[in-house]
């Protein structure tokens, strides 16, 4: 046996390492960010915030994830509702697929969709014909975002829809309960917990998405600029205070959805933090 | 309400659930649906209740087809083996769900479905449950708030899973006496699923039977206890001792035990007699069979005693003589019954 006091020094030194390394990685960075912003003090923030240009792409980064999350979150939950009830061949395969996205590259997720519906891509004449824009335009926008984010729902509620099982749902079939009413008043309810964890984690993905985004984008000041791309383009234009500023507010949207990651897992009883 | 099944069939890949079942049930009857695992008890319920489709066959509920009846307008009342309770509901809206979701026109108002609800609850005696959640209940408390849940609908027909599978010994007893009365009082028909023989012997009127998705024997528990169809029903109802046998010309013949013949309308070749412990006579010595050992205790002596090479357990009626350990006797085995082998149980579906 190793002398207790020797263990208790070790643990302490591998805790103090850990913290340090982590103030070092995460925190420094982050408290940059904050410092960096309001050394100009908060005119200049504001000011950077209400620029036409921001203002736009704030608006934009919203409608994406107001149209990207709810679309996903459906799809999510249909996904891993037929994984997690049905059996049916190819039910291993949907599994992988759902996956995806996480394995490739995001520019790769982007490029799939230039590929698809770009100038030259297999339905590009037939869009430009009519008139159609998808690349470069909000649509495209849209895609990408929902390619990156769709596992984020479908994977926090299939382990619970798994564990749950189908008996609560077979119960209330033979209690007279129509499909949609076993859906909305007992399935849902069951899954709400891990359903919001999921949207969470899409909508702070979709808004923070940059690598899809940034190929199907164009960089359209004004028109096709996420936050994100929009403080790289600030960045590259050596307007810091507008990089910062817009940067920060990004950040406090992280922040944001870590204390409600940590509010959620605490209402689910905290077992499931090894989703992610 | 009648339930009648008609040669139902189904599998799960090559194996078959339901293996061409038929079934009458008659109004008011308590049915004790009785098999090793994976007999088809369970696949036969949920294919009542619509939750499963048999491949072919049918199912007629008070002479009414349920072929294309979905499983939440059968009016079927099924107890799921672990309950199923709605985990994020009071006791109270468990019991209400089945009269919430009705069309409005056929919704009772909510004050009608409120005193419902309290009177089913006080029925199974757990009015004061109604504002727990499920998970705030024991086993034998979930088990009834299944229950009510399923009765307030009004159902036709109560199906039960393994109704006490999950409930210890004591809890276990106390339910089916009250269950049993229940049934009566409502005025159910119940169709209910064990493995336990005794839980069905017990508690019903008539007891099904089923071996890899066939029914063996339907028979008011009497019948089936005293006159077994063929060896599996014997093996898997109650205690038997299986003896090898030799039958030739309408008389088997045991080894090693020579002058106990039994006539028998069995075919001529090897085949097994099984006898009950308590059925085995203990004849005055000098015999083949030798006492090992003598337990007193309990209103029927148990005899432990060996022949022709193996041993076995004697139950002697009560008050008779307690025959002398190590020494020999004779064996009475007339009320043993022959089966030919081909109808010998598998011993591992035997539990």
């Amino acid at each position: 046996m190793a002398d207790p006091h020797v263990t208790r020094l070790r643990h302490g030194a591998l805790i103090t390492l850990t913290l340090v390394l982590m103030t070092l990685l995460l925190l420094l960075p982050l408290g940059v960010i904050f410092t960096e912003t309001f050394s100009r003090g908060l005119g200049a923030v504001l000011g950077a915030l209400t620029d036409p240009d921001a203002i736009d792409a704030i608006r934009l980064t919203l409608t994406v994830a107001a149209v990207s999350v709810p679309l996903n979150a459906i799809c999510g939950t249909a996904a891993a509702w037929c994984i997690g009830r049905f059996d049916f061949p190819g039910r291993t395969l949907l599994t992988t697929l759902i996956e995806l996205p996480f394995s490739v590259s995001p520019v790769i997720s982007g490029l799939v969709w230039v590929l698809l519906f770009g100038a030259n891509g297999w339905f590009g004449s037939w869009l430009d014909q009519h008139e159609v824009r998808i690349i470069f335009a909000l649509p495209g926008l849209i895609l990408a975002t929902v390619f990156v984010t769709f596992p984020f729902v479908a994977r926090s509620l299939l382990p619970l829809m798994r564990e749950q099982g189908a008996a609560e749902e077979e119960a209330a079939l033979t209690l007279g309960a129509t499909g949609w009413q076993t859906f909305f008043r007992v399935t849902l309810p069951n899954i709400r917990w891990a359903l919001l964890y999921g949207v969470l984690l899409c909508n702070a993905r979709a808004m923070g998405e940059f690598g899809a985004v940034a190929v199907v984008s164009g960089h359209i000041r004004g028109q096709t600029l996420t936050m994100p791309l929009f403080v790289e383009a600030l960045f590259n234009d050596y307007d810091w205070v507008g990089a910062f500023s817009v940067a920060a507010l990004l950040s406090l949207l992280a922040l944001v959805t870590l204390g409600l990651r940590v509010l959620l897992e605490r209402q689910m009883g905290g077992s499931r933090r090894d989703i992610f | 309400m009648s339930l009648e099944l008609r040669d139902l069939r189904k599998h799960f890949g090559r194996t078959a659930a339901l293996d061409g079942l038929s079934l009458s049930v008659p109004q008011g009857e308590f049915l004790a649906l009785l098999g090793p695992s994976g007999s088809g008890k369970t696949t036969l319920l949920r294919v009542v209740a619509g939750l499963e489709f048999a491949e072919s066959g049918a199912i007629e509920i008070n002479g009414r087809s349920m072929h294309d009846v979905p499983a939440r307008k059968r009016g079927i009342g099924l107890v799921f083996q672990h309950y199923a309770l709605f985990r994020h509901m009071s006791v109270a809206r468990n019991v209400a769900f089945g009269l919430e979701v009705r069309r409005r026109s056929e919704r009772p108002a909510s004050t009608a479905i409120r005193t419902k609800v309290a009177e089913l609850l006080d029925l199974m005696g757990i009015g004061e449950l109604a504002e727990r959640y499920p998970e705030q209940i024991s086993g034998g408390q979930r088990q009834r708030v299944a229950l009510a849940r399923a009765l307030a609908i009004e159902p036709s027909l109560l199906l039960l899973d393994e109704p006490f599978g999950a409930l210890d010994a004591k809890v276990r007893k106390n339910l089916r006496i009250w269950l049993r009365d229940l049934h009566n009082r409502m005025g159910l028909t119940s169709v209910f699923v064990t493995h336990d023989q005794n839980e069905a012997l017990e508690m019903a009127d008539r007891v099904a039977v089923l071996r890899a998705g066939r029914i063996e024997q339907v028979d008011t528990p009497d019948r089936l206890y005293a006159e077994p169809v063929n060896a599996f029903v014997h093996e898997f109802l109650g205690e038997s001792v299986r003896l090898d046998c030799i039958v030739t010309a309408g008389t088997a013949r045991f080894q090693g035990l020579c002058g106990t013949n039994l006539a028998t309308n069995c075919p001529p070749g090897p085949a097994i007699a099984l006898v009950r412990p308590h059925e085995i006579g203990l004849l005055p010595g000098p015999g083949p069979v030798r006492v090992e050992s003598v337990h007193a205790t309990g209103p029927m002596p148990r005899v432990r005693v060996t022949f022709a090479g193996r041993t076995t357990e004697v139950l002697l009626p009560e008050a008779a003589p307690l025959p002398t350990i190590g020494q020999g006797y004779g064996i009475d085995l007339s009320r043993a019954r022959i089966y030919t082998l081909n109808d010998v149980s598998n011993p591992l579906a035997a539990s």
